[in-house]
């Protein structure tokens, strides 16, 4: 039997089959013989390892959490002192109005990133070996979200603390906050499976990229977050007025002055469903397909 | 289950897939039985990386069918993902994590609770000789490593069939013998293996049968003494001093070897196919019979080599046409009629 020639092998050590050959062909054959066959995991635990990979390459590559540290900062300084005097009087006061705003604004904005990393990483040979294993298929994309998830997380965090500094005190206290970041990141989760429909679907980085741009821009600026739509022209206000940033931005900001925006909320929620529900779909089809 | 009563791990019919204008598989028909290692040998572009994909469950086929020990990659792909694995020619690991995590990622994937990937990872670095670099990014790993790691990956969970796709492709002789010995063990324990290679050295040392495929199709078959007997075991280069002894020596090997000559572009060398016929002698045997009768008429060897027939001689002698059509023009002219 194999166990015994094993054994035979291990103390004859003669080496004149390379004592060096890394493949130790005993070891080997021991390590193949006890490979017993685990359960199938659940759809939970391979999405939280596709999560567990994309912390590990945050941690490898540490860079990129530029876009959630430096351009969140850039964004909160660069707007509150440009607008705040003008629009509020005083760039406090402007800060109690923005804050929110502009956190809904930055993390829809890097919510693209997540399709120029499924772009780029779905043209390596790893994906084909995560497409052979037998898993909950969404997993995969689903373990980038949850990454992204924490991407976000770290960006609120940066964004609330500068807030925090320049004047910003929300009436909600930290279970205000809390619950306002906790529906941003729900909703940015929802929102992400737009950018990975793109990311699969599209063929360089650069076009994901640009779409990206496209949507992202018209779609945060035409909404509540720098001012009230109030002095918008009519057919300006039916855009702004149903656009799911400005619901989204209006809850965050109920929920951070201490308010229960119960519309909203639903609102923001209801849109997150739909996204989900369109373009996760659609996001799988690609991958399955690719 | 009673599926799968042919003993077959691998069955395909009119197998399929175009891409654009081109059919890249045109209607391959394969039959791997289980346990065994089955090459498929073909140059670039033949379609082999194809076939592997539709059989691994990556791609879809555009027509014909593909069993997988008795379930259809199509219909049923999830049962023949969990007996599966597949090493590609490129690295099928992802390049930004170290090698022990890449291992703990899929050895969760595969529903390993942590402790117990930890565990497997360490033994499978361990074994590969890959625990030195356990902690280090796999971008950093030379060729040999990143074969070795995506092979450990691979077997993490023994897998009942496994796919090399051209396993040592760009491997230097050391680390390609490496993947050798790993391959033998992982088929000594029962793993069937689909191996794909453009190298008839490799087909022949660790597969049984062969399938040579081109253009899509299957162009030959059968087992490796099978496809010896039609191109014959080896190849002997000959280099002689004089050129003007060239002719000579040419019928001289013609009539020893009853095989056909083919003089090669240098004027004093000739390249002759041995072990074609069964008269029991071996390839060796024959090579030195023939260096005998040409020392007999006083014709002088320079040097002389007898080795495998390349992949290029595989095809002219199924094909009559080199495997690279590129370099097709210029052999025209030193063909002999026959």
């Amino acid at each position: 039997m194999s166990t015994a020639t094993t054994r035979g092998q291990r103390t004859g050590e003669t080496g004149e089959t390379g004592e060096q050959a890394p493949a130790a062909a005993d070891a080997l054959a021991g390590l193949l013989v006890s490979g017993e066959r685990p359960p199938r995991p659940s759809a939970w635990a391979a999405s939280a390892a596709f999560g567990w990979r994309a912390v590990l390459k945050i941690k490898h590559v540490p860079e990129q959490l530029f876009d959630v540290t430096v351009f969140p900062i850039m964004m909160v300084l660069m707007f509150t002192y440009l607008f705040g005097g003008a629009l509020a009087g005083s760039t406090d006061q402007y800060v109690q109005f923005l804050l929110p705003g502009i956190l809904v604004m930055n993390i829809v904005m890097i919510t693209m990133y997540t399709g120029v990393a499924v772009n780029i990483d779905i043209a390596k040979g790893v994906f084909d070996r995560f497409r052979t294993l037998p898993i909950w298929r969404p997993s995969a994309m689903v373990g980038y979200l949850l990454g992204d998830m924490l991407r976000y997380t770290i960006a609120c965090a940066v964004m609330l603390a500068l807030g925090l500094v320049l004047g910003f005190r929300p009436a909600g206290g930290v279970t205000g906050v809390v619950a306002g970041v906790a529906l941003l990141i729900v909703f940015a989760f929802a929102f992400s499976w737009i950018w990975t429909m793109f990311g699969l679907m599209l063929r360089t980085e650069k076009s994901v990229m640009g779409v990206s741009m496209m949507v992202i821009f018209p779609l945060t600026f035409l909404s509540n977050v720098f001012v009230d739509p109030a002095t918008m022209p009519g057919w300006l206000q039916a855009f702004v007025n149903n656009s799911p940033v400005t619901h989204l931005a209006s809850a965050v900001r109920g929920l951070m002055a201490g308010d229960w925006p119960a519309t909203e909320i639903a609102w923001s929620l209801g849109w997150g469903a739909a996204l989900v529900a369109v373009f996760g779909t659609a996001t799988m089809r690609l991958y399955n397909r690719k | 289950m009673g599926e799968n009563a042919s003993g077959l791990a691998i069955e395909t019919s009119g197998l399929v897939k175009v891409f654009g204008e081109t059919r890249a598989v045109d209607g391959v028909d394969l039959a791997v039985p289980a346990g065994t290692v089955y090459g498929v040998l073909g140059p670039n572009g033949a379609g082999k990386t194809t076939t592997v994909k539709m059989l691994a469950t990556l791609l879809r086929p555009d027509g014909g069918r593909a069993r997988v020990f008795g379930h259809d990659v199509l219909h049923e792909a999830d049962a023949v993902r969990a007996r599966v694995s597949l090493t590609g020619q490129y690295a099928s690991v992802d390049e930004d994590l170290t090698g022990a995590e890449n291992l703990v990622l899929l050895g969760r994937l595969l529903g390993h609770r942590k402790p117990a990937a930890r565990r497997r990872a360490e033994q499978l670095l361990e074994a590969f000789g890959l625990a030195e670099a356990a902690g280090k990014q796999v971008k950093n790993y030379s060729g040999g490593m990143r074969r070795r790691i995506d092979i450990a990956a691979s077997i993490l969970n023994t897998p009942d069939l496994l796919f090399l796709d051209e396993p040592t492709t760009g491997l230097d002789p050391r680390s390609r013998n490496q993947v050798w010995d790993i391959v033998r063990a992982v088929v000594a324990r029962g793993t069937t293996v689909l191996l794909t290679t453009q190298y008839l050295d490799e087909a022949d040392q660790l597969a049984s049968r062969i399938a040579v495929i081109d253009h899509g199709k299957v162009i030959a078959e059968g087992t490796k003494g099978e496809l010896k007997a039609s191109v014959g075991a080896g190849a002997v280069h000959l280099r002689l001093r004089d050129a003007d002894r060239r002719p000579e020596a040419e019928r001289l090997l013609a009539r020893v070897l009853g095989a056909r000559v083919q003089l090669d572009p240098d004027p004093v060398a000739l390249t002759a196919r041995v072990g074609l016929h069964g008269d029991g002698a071996g390839a060796a045997e024959q090579a030195s019979r023939a260096l005998a009768e040409l020392a007999r008429s006083g014709i002088t060897v320079d040097t002389f080599s007898l080795g495998q027939p390349s992949l290029d001689e595989v095809f002219l002698a199924l094909t009559d046409r080199p495997a690279d059509r590129t370099g097709a023009p210029a052999n025209e002219e030193e063909e002999i009629p026959a």
